[in-house]
């Protein structure tokens, strides 16, 4: 397993990011390779991980710019 | 001119001359495949949904029918006055004995030159490789950012992002607009294409409603293609309808037939989709755990065993034991030593006593010594007469005083 060199706060991440992480983790955890204190911080953040990509997917909101000239700008639905 | 023969051999029927008149019509394959160029006039639609109408020009005109089927596939609203191309095959109606054209396509005066434009742009730009398939680029399947390419006032823009909102609105989305018709719009969509570079998005939307074939022309634009082929993301287009096919279409990574589509194409993984990878995921992560502490705890009772094998307090009773061991064995060792040391002694004992010269006394000797100096009387001349001796026998002694010295 990559061991996130230093792992992002977890609040911070993207959504890909956030359930690319906890695939790894996952994966990591099924190999059942890992001393059990490192399984269990890996849970642990795993366990936020999901609690993140959930807050995500219920919050989502579709974000909208426009691009004027070389400026972005939000979009206001239009008519 | 001839007399006509007042003795005919054959008289027709209408029906039959009729019949042939119409096969003499249907079998020149040069009025079975034919373009026609004229105004729309006298036009009619029933309630069976067939079209009728004339076509004329200056000088002559021409009575057209369009079936059902093939108006459901018109691209423009007709109307009298309106100059048009239209395809068909001439036939006659023989109840009114008329001849007719039957026209399958219609299209605005003008198009078939831009046709000829487009097959030519299509040939040079498809000879140069611009629509090779090993040249398309894959479409992400978790897109962060999507670009858009349309017109900010179209239905277009608003479907697709409708349908982005739908699938999966966790995507931000950046806009750039365009006019997507008219003399602007070709340069306005290569300008837009190029500024959402800057941004990477993981895919570009390029599209814009259905419309008429010059609407949709910008899309035929030479450059508008080769920007999209070059264009720093994958570019999925949606252009006007599904019957719809544009250079745009064929550059593109991706083809959809609408904008809506396109949109869909972008997201082939929904937020509905992503929930449930995350409940599945969530029970991967507990129940991988769980199966893990099941293993630690196996692995702990195991190791557990194994230490009380190997553990230092199983050595220290070994030791224990063999040190009880040494310790009988040297007890025994010394016993022994003491034992021979005794009987030695003994033997000792008993010489010592051999050589002991008051033994004798036992047998009824005695130990003469003079009294003044305690020694020894051995020899008779060492008695004198009065002098005080002590005799030492078996069980003690006694004084005496010599009385007699008999020297032999």
């Amino acid at each position: 397993m990559a061991k996130s060199s230093s792992p992002k706060p977890i609040e911070k991440l993207k959504y890909e990011q956030a359930f690319a992480e906890l695939e790894t983790i996952v994966d990591t955890l099924e190999g059942q390779q890992n001393p059990l204190d490192e399984a269990m911080s890996l849970y642990e953040r795993g366990q936020g991980l999901v609690k993140r990509c959930s807050e995500l997917l219920e919050g989502a909101e579709l974000k909208v710019r426009e691009l004027s000239g070389d400026e972005l700008s939000e979009l206001v639905a239009g008519e | 001119m001839s007399q006509p023969s007042l003795f005919a051999s054959v008289i027709w029927s209408v029906t039959r001359l009729t019949q042939h008149i119409r096969t003499l019509l249907e079998t020149d394959v040069n009025l079975q495949d034919v373009w026609v160029q004229g105004e729309i006039s006298n036009l009619a639609q029933p309630a069976s949904g067939h079209m009728y109408f004339t076509l004329k020009d200056s000088s002559a005109s021409l009575r057209s029918v369009m079936w059902k089927g093939d108006t459901r596939r018109l691209g423009l609203a007709l109307e009298n006055g309106l100059e048009i191309e239209a395809h068909g095959r001439i036939g006659v109606y023989e109840p009114q004995g008329q001849y007719q054209f039957y026209t399958d396509i219609i299209r605005p005066i003008g198009e078939g030159a831009l046709y000829q434009e487009f097959l030519r742009l299509k040939s040079m730009l498809e000879a140069e490789g611009l629509f090779d398939a090993d040249r398309k680029r894959p479409i992400p399947e978790l897109p962060g950012t999507i670009g858009i390419v349309t017109s900010t006032t179209g239905a277009a823009l608003r479907d697709m992002l409708d349908t982005l909102n739908r699938r999966l609105p966790l995507v931000e989305v950046i806009v750039a607009p365009t006019p997507v018709q008219g003399d602007q719009a070709p340069a306005g969509i290569v300008a837009a294409l190029n500024s959402l570079n800057k941004y990477e998005p993981d895919v570009i939307l390029i599209g814009r409603g259905g419309g008429s074939i010059e609407d949709l022309w910008a899309f035929n634009d030479e450059q508008v293609a080769r920007t999209v082929a070059s264009a720093g993301s994958p570019v999925i287009s949606g252009v006007g309808h599904e019957t719809d096919f544009t250079l745009c279409d064929f550059a593109a990574d991706l083809r959809a037939p609408t904008p809506t589509a396109a949109a869909e194409l972008a997201t082939p993984i929904s937020i509905i989709d992503l929930k449930s990878y995350l409940v599945g995921m969530k029970d991967r992560l507990i129940s991988s755990s769980l199966n893990l502490l099941t293993v630690k705890k196996a692995d702990f009772e195991n190791q557990t065993a194994r230490l009380r094998i190997s553990s230092p307090l199983r050595l220290i009773q070994i030791d224990r034991q063999r040190l009880d061991n040494f310790a009988r064995r040297s007890l025994n060792a010394l016993n022994s030593i003491v034992v021979l040391e005794m009987s030695q002694l003994n033997g000792f004992e008993r010489r010592l006593e051999a050589l002991n010269p008051l033994a004798v006394l036992g047998r009824g000797f005695a130990v003469v010594t003079r009294q003044s100096d305690n020694r020894l009387l051995n020899q008779v001349k060492m008695a004198k007469m009065g002098e005080k001796i002590k005799v030492q026998i078996s069980d003690g002694a006694f004084d005496a005083t010599i009385t007699q010295n008999k020297e032999s």
